[in-house]
């Protein structure tokens, strides 16, 4: 197993330090930068060569998407963090806030030169408090030793960051709502185009990454882009925090190359609990289709592997499930959080998310009919592809999963009125 | 310009512009609910899903920018999927009562769901019920299950009216139209929100289960409360009107109207309506006939013109009669000898006429106000005396235009105000003075400081510069001083200036020539120097005239007052003849705006009971009383010979010369700042119950400066009396800061503030 | 009238925006009020709308859509129970009735004494910690059981 590179300072009593961030070669990539005085190419050049892709869910080439941002343009531009982390399964941008949070600023700092930016925002989910009262910490320390404001490290480079803390909305999640929310609105997500990029927050040019993807800059930049690349897979570059909740004997999150095995992933996490044996797992967030247990012990955990078992890597969250558990039950939780997310701006989602609970909480209360099988397979199809942004295909697509693997244990429920487990 | 293909038919479009824009333009419809071509897109409401060549998914054809060669299907099998798919949506939780929904007939979803709905509804769950909401007396929101969150009246407040009264509270499915706890809706502009809900969610209370839209029948119609010459249908049934609509017209009303025009209508048939002509013997009022009561009229006229003399007559309309109307007037007066008419009835420097070079009006057309880029306007309740045109300087506001405002109260207008100088009305004449030198220094270079200097500064930096005098200034002792300064203004700034016109005739009284000639007495002089007898047009004298006390005084000690009007109203305490005359819905006529814009409309209804157009009643007293010429046999051709050789462009002219700038005489004392509220501006909206109940009506208080106040030792809320002249009022005491210090405001055209003195000058408040 | 910490609390937050979007920090400004008063009363948005210079009715839609502000009174301990999948999977379910146990409330509710109120919580974004509560929004206890929530009450019954 290789050193960490994300999360290399919990070794330490107080892993969150300016102090302990220094000792494990922290702001170096920030000082090579502003010494050598990159050039915005170089550094996309880089961060393009290390197969980085977008940690918050779509793996979108984070390269590519920083050379979005145009280039003369005159006034403000803004950078903002996604750290909004509201996907059942998913706490990795957590541990990286609480303990690591200079990474994080060394990460976005870069960008914030690579793309000209003076001003950036951190965007933390509302219910890990400690997470933003530690990352405002941080900013304000790395504020005191001249990693943040004015003339950073001494040179004519400026960036300043904020957190701004939301407070309990999933779909903030979705990078429009979230500059939406910063703006200090409701948090429903914008039609694009235009996108971000030259209509952003305040109407003014945007770059949104995840957190996990700004704390993956300074490893690229620093060690370079190929060796980065290099500890994944093709596609996959680089390392990956996979969080993995549900029934296993150590839940965590674990640091690990692209590419490993969910087998050995699983065996980090201590196995399925005591005395049961694995069923089904969601790959990457409770967005995308559930995979039986059998199809995801052969599987590696990269973007292609999983997109061709017929779902996706998502933001990288495992819940695993074992044989106790009812799949008509876990998808009416999973149906009941998308009908109560859904920000109410578009129909499909807000008619359409509160009719697919209604089916299947019916189901579950032994009140199911033949035909909703069906028919809930047709208004995932109506509401797909159809929305403002994706919670539309996020709350459509485990429904699709579940009935493409377990259609069984509903046509079980329907006719028996009960639990096939 | 951009060539795209929809449906196979080849289109050329702007670029820039959206699928749903460049198919209305190809005629071709795409089904739609949220998007609306005046307001922001939201693309919310998914109807508009069209298929797309080359796109994954369907794109909602409102948000979706053209671009060169695109094909769009509207009607592929992918599109007609998704539209369905939506539709179903949207029905799954609406109520299934377009039987007893006042939107019936002309429901959008009604519409569009035969043509895109399922036969039977797959939705077996339950149905969400969204709680009724007390919006206050114009909107009714009795019925929001049936809303579809299409959010445009959240985004009517917020980009038109400028105020976000209702918003969409909560979320997902939950997500409700609401305002801020159950408060009213009290914009001027609200009653647009109701037509724009597509559905029966808003919709109109006077109006509610009055009537099937398809059993309304609709004439064309003209505001008759504003200046602005606004476009309506006005819908009736069984003779009697229902309700009231805008018709659209760009240059004018867009697609809007304001709340006075939309539900003034429910002042028309009130249990006061004079419907009978009448005369008052013995002190006592009788009905009569027609031919008793004209016999009685022109023999009294004849009278006191052959015995007292014919200058002891005079006539007052007011500048809401119409063209027909007020031309009839003059050439009766004038045919017995008097000189003596006026329908400028609230003003009170009449020093300009003789000076003023044509007549008064807006100096631009109303797109030419949206255009301008810098604008300064004088003494206007803008947002009350002029709801749409206000919007329109609002959405200038909103695209960069520089608004800068003189005056003497400072009511939140909804916008971005870029400069302001609010003074006692005393000192306005004296700020316009600093904002001209100012101009001028600004000129030569030399930048000043103050309002002003702020004030000439944008000015100076304007290419389409207006400068408007409102109500106030028109209304204001010096009105001509501040007319002859704003077009010095307006020179020194390249713009144009005009006035933002009262009523909805002011213009067309000028050009018809309602006004005095050189031996003749305006409204004022009539009023001062009483006449023995008196004519009056739709007139309620202690209402409508610029000093009730004084108007009163003259009727009360004439030997004969002649009332034309629709209402028994004070008239009967002071006049000898009731003649029942028809409001603008019960006689055709003629209109012209503030711009010049002649609009003639035909009556919508046919008079009640024995009314008579006015137009028609002013002939056959024209006959009793020989005078030539009064033998037309439709307003028709008294509008052609009111208007024959009457070269519209060529007679508006704002143009001053000759104003002596003098100085006002110190005021003693607090200063009168009169408004006229804008529910009670004229006899048919003072009468409209609806309108009544708003908070704009509400009964006047006397608001001052917090200092003010503390001075007279009373609390904010306290009764405190008020008196002018030889009355006063009981009012309660109300604080407003923004108000400049030495001002009361106390309102005029109100019953309540109808016993004092003039809109301007001294009066006095103590605690009561 | 919005306290004097509350307006110092929001002056600081204002400087993290742009002068000219002081609605940035509504959501903030909500935040504080409840921290102070247990919940968001209308009368509360009203102020902070004049402070930022907002529509009320704007800082109404933000307080109606973002489910951790509290518009009723929930208790001077509310206690929020993430249901989520992962929680599910981890027991919430025993957590809740736990807690019902213990207080005799359950979702939506306050003790009479109004010392707590509980809520049902969203993913929280700490799933490996299921099955998960939080202290009015600031202090997280996970790997929930019995004994922990007996702990947890005994701790607050304290204060
Ligand atoms: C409903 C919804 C929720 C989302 N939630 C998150 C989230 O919690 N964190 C995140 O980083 N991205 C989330 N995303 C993805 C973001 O919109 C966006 O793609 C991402 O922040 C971009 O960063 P990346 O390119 O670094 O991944 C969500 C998207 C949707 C549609
Ligand atoms: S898909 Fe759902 S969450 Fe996204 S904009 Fe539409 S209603 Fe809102
Ligand atoms: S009209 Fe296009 S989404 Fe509503």
């Amino acid at each position: 197993m290789n050193a960490p590179i994300l999360l290399n300072t919990l070794h330490f009593d107080q892993p969150w330090t300016l102090e302990n961030y220094l000792k494990v070669g922290g702001y170096q990539a920030l000082r090579k930068v502003l010494a050598e005085k990159m050039s915005s190419d170089a550094i996309i050049a880089e961060v393009k060569a290390s197969g980085l892709r977008g940690r918050g869910g779509a793996g979108f080439p984070t390269g590519l998407k920083w050379s979005f941002m145009p280039r003369n343009y005159q006034g403000e531009k803004y950078l903002v963090c996604n750290s909004d982390e509201g996907e059942p399964g998913t706490c990795k941008d957590r541990d990286i806030l609480r303990y690591n949070p200079h990474m994080l600023i060394e990460g976005m700092a870069i960008a914030a030169y690579t793309m000209g930016v003076k001003t950036g925002y951190n965007y933390v989910h509302g219910e890990i408090f400690e997470a933003y009262e530690r990352m405002e910490a941080a900013c304000e320390e790395a504020r005191k030793a001249g990693y943040l404001g004015k003339n950073i490290l001494g040179s004519d480079f400026e960036f300043d960051l904020h957190n701004h803390m939301g407070y309990g909305a999933y779909v903030c999640g979705e990078e429009t709502a979230l500059l939406e929310s910063i703006e200090g609105k409701k948090g429903q997500p914008r039609f694009k185009p235009p996108f971000p990029a030259s209509f952003g927050l305040y109407g003014k040019p945007t770059t949104i990454n995840n957190t996990e993807t700004f704390a993956s800059i300074p490893y690229i930049i620093r060690e370079g882009g190929k060796k980065f690349a290099d500890i994944g897979v093709p596609n996959s570059g680089g390392v990956k925090l996979f969080s993995i909740s549900g029934h296993v004997n150590k839940p965590g999150n674990f640091e690990v190359p692209m590419g490993t095995p969910f087998r050995k992933l699983l065996e980090m996490a201590g196995g399925v609990r005591s005395g049961h044996k694995l069923k089904a797992v969601i790959p990457g967030g409770s967005s995308m289709p559930v995979l039986p247990g059998e199809i995801m012990m052969d599987l590696n955990m990269d973007y292609d592997s999983i997109q061709r078992a017929g779902s996706y890597l998502g933001s990288g969250a495992i819940i695993v499930m074992d044989e106790t558990t009812c799949m008509v039950k876990a998808l009416e939780r999973l149906s009941y959080f998308y009908h109560e997310e859904s920000c109410g701006q578009c129909t499909p989602c807000r008619e359409g998310t509160g009719w697919l609970y209604r089916i299947v909480h019916r189901i579950e209360h032994g009140e199911g009919r033949p035909e909703d099988l069906d028919l809930l397979l047709d208004l995932c199809n109506n509401i797909a592809g159809r929305t403002i942004c994706a919670l539309g295909d996020a709350a459509a697509w485990p429904v699709q999963g579940m009935l493409k693997h377990y259609r069984n244990e509903f046509e079980y429920h329907i006719e028996h009125k009960r639990c096939l487990v | 310009m951009i060539n795209i293909e929809i449906d196979g038919k080849q289109i050329q479009t702007e670029n820039g512009s959206t699928v749903i824009e460049a198919a209305h333009q190809a005629g071709i419809e795409i089904p739609h609910f949220c998007y609306h071509k005046k307001l922001s897109i939201a693309a919310n409401c998914r109807m508009c899903l069209v298929q797309v060549e080359k796109a994954p998914k369907p794109l909602p054809a409102c948000a979706t920018p053209v671009t060169e060669g695109m094909k769009v299907f509207t009607h592929s099998e992918q599109a007609v999927k998704a539209q369905k798919g939506v539709m179903e949506f949207l029905l799954i939780n609406h109520p299934l009562d377009c039987p007893i929904c006042d939107q019936g007939g002309e429901c959008m979803l009604q519409d569009i769901s035969v043509g895109y709905g399922g036969g039977h509804s797959r939705y077996h769950e339950e149905k969400r019920v969204v709680l009724a909401k007390d919006l206050g007396p114009l909107v009714s929101a009795e019925e929001m299950s049936r809303c579809i969150n299409c959010t445009r009246c959240v985004r009517f407040g917020q980009e038109i009216a400028g105020q976000m009264e209702l918003g969409q509270a909560f979320r997902s499915e939950h997500a409700e139209i609401m305002s801020f706890v159950s408060g009213s809706v009290n914009s001027e502009l609200s009653g647009n929100m109701i037509d724009l809900c597509p559905v029966g969610a808003l919709t109109s209370k006077p109006f509610r289960y009055k009537a099937r839209s398809w059993e309304l029948s609709r004439r064309r119609s003209v505001s008759a409360h504003d200046s602005l010459g606004s476009n309506l249908a006005v819908q009736t049934k069984n003779n009697r009107v229902l309700r009231v609509l805008p018709i659209e017209n760009e240059d004018i009303n867009e697609c809007w109207l304001s709340d006075k025009d939309r539900f003034a209508y429910e002042g028309l048939n009130t249990a006061d309506r004079l419907t009978k002509p009448m005369i008052k013997q013995d002190g006592k009022w009788q009905e009569v006939e027609w031919q008793v009561a004209l016999e009685y009229a022109a023999n009294g006229l004849r009278h006191i013109a052959n015995g007292a003399g014919a200058e002891q007559v005079g006539a007052l309309a007011t500048a809401n009669s119409t063209l027909e109307e007020l031309y009839l007037l003059q050439k009766l007066m004038r045919g017995i000898g008097s000189d003596n008419v006026d329908f400028r009835l609230r003003q009170s420097d009449f020093s300009s006429d003789g000076k003023q070079q044509g007549a008064p009006w807006l100096g631009m057309s109303v797109s030419d106000i949206g255009r301008a880029d810098r604008l300064l306007i004088v003494g206007s309740f803008l947002r009350k005396d002029h709801p749409l045109l206000a919007a329109r300087i609002r959405r200038a506001a909103k695209s960069g235009a520089q608004v800068n405002i003189v005056h003497s109260a400072d009511d939140d207008l909804l916008m971005n105000v870029a400069h302001k100088a609010i003074v006692a009305p005393d000192a306005l004449v004296e700020t316009l003075t600093q904002v001209s030198k100012a101009l001028a220094a600004e000129k030569q270079g030399q930048s000043t400081g103050g309002d002003a200097g702020a004030i000439a500064r944008s000015l100076a930096g304007g290419e389409r510069v207006a400068v408007l005098l409102g109500n106030f200034a028109q209304q204001h002792p010096q009105a001509a001083q501040l007319q002859a300064l704003a077009q010095q203004i307006s020179a020194l700034s390249n713009g144009k200036f005009g006035f933002l016109v009262e009523a909805a005739n002011s213009v067309g009284g000028h050009l018809v020539q309602a006004t005095p000639g050189a031996k003749g007495l305006n409204a004022a002089a009539m009023l001062a120097t009483p006449r023995k007898a008196y004519v009056l047009l739709n007139v309620e004298a202690e209402l409508d005239c610029a000093d009730p006390q004084q108007a009163m005084a003259a009727m009360q000690a004439a030997d004969m007052v002649i009332a034309m009007s629709a209402y028994k109203h004070h008239a009967t305490e002071y006049a000898d003849v009731l003649l029942p005359v028809a409001p603008f819905s019960e006689t055709s006529g003629t209109f012209v705006s503030a711009e010049g814009r002649v609009q003639s409309f035909k009556g919508a209804v046919k008079p009640l009971g024995e009314v008579r157009p006015a137009w028609k009643v002013l002939r056959v007293l024209g006959n009793l009383l020989k005078v030539d010429g009064f033998d037309q046999d439709t307003s028709e051709a008294v509008r052609d010979e009111a208007m024959k050789g009457v070269d519209v462009p060529a007679r508006l002219n704002n143009a001053i010369g000759g104003v002596e700038a003098r100085a006002a005489s110190a005021a003693s004392g607090l200063q009168r700042v009169a408004d006229v509220p804008i529910y009670a501006t004229d006899a048919v909206v003072r009468r409209s119950a609806p309108l009544q109940a708003t908070a704009d009506a509400a009964i006047p208080q006397a608001w001052m400066h917090g200092d003010e106040l503390k001075k007279l030792g009373v609390q904010s809320g306290a009764v405190v009396k008020v008196s002018q002249g030889q009355g006063s009022v009981q009012l309660f005491a109300a604080a407003d800061d923004k108000l400049p210090k030495g001002v009361v405001r106390v309102a005029a055209g109100h019953a309540a503030t109808a016993s004092l003195g003039a809109m301007f000058g001294t009066i006095s408040v103590e605690r009561a | 009238m919005l306290s004097q910490q509350i307006t110092t609390l929001i002056d600081k937050e204002l400087k993290k925006y742009p002068a000219d979007q002081r609605q940035s920090a509504v959501m903030a400004a909500l935040r504080f009020v409840q921290d102070e008063k247990g919940w968001i009363a209308p009368a509360d948005m009203t102020d902070i709308a004049d402070y930022l210079g907002m529509q009320q009715m704007a800082v109404y839609e933000v307080a109606t859509f973002y489910h951790m502000y509290n518009l009723k009174p929930m208790g001077r301990h509310t206690l929020t129970v993430c249901t989520n999948l992962s929680c599910q999977l981890c027991g919430s379910g025993d957590t809740l009735a736990h807690i019902h146990k213990r207080l005799g409330i359950g979702l939506g509710e306050v003790t009479p004494d109004g010392k707590y109120g509980l809520r049902e919580g969203e993913c929280m974004g700490a799933c490996v910690d299921a099955p998960l509560l939080t202290i009015n929004n600031k202090k997280m206890c996970g790997r929930l059981t019995s004994e922990k929530i007996d702990q947890i009450l005994a701790e607050l019954d304290k204060q």
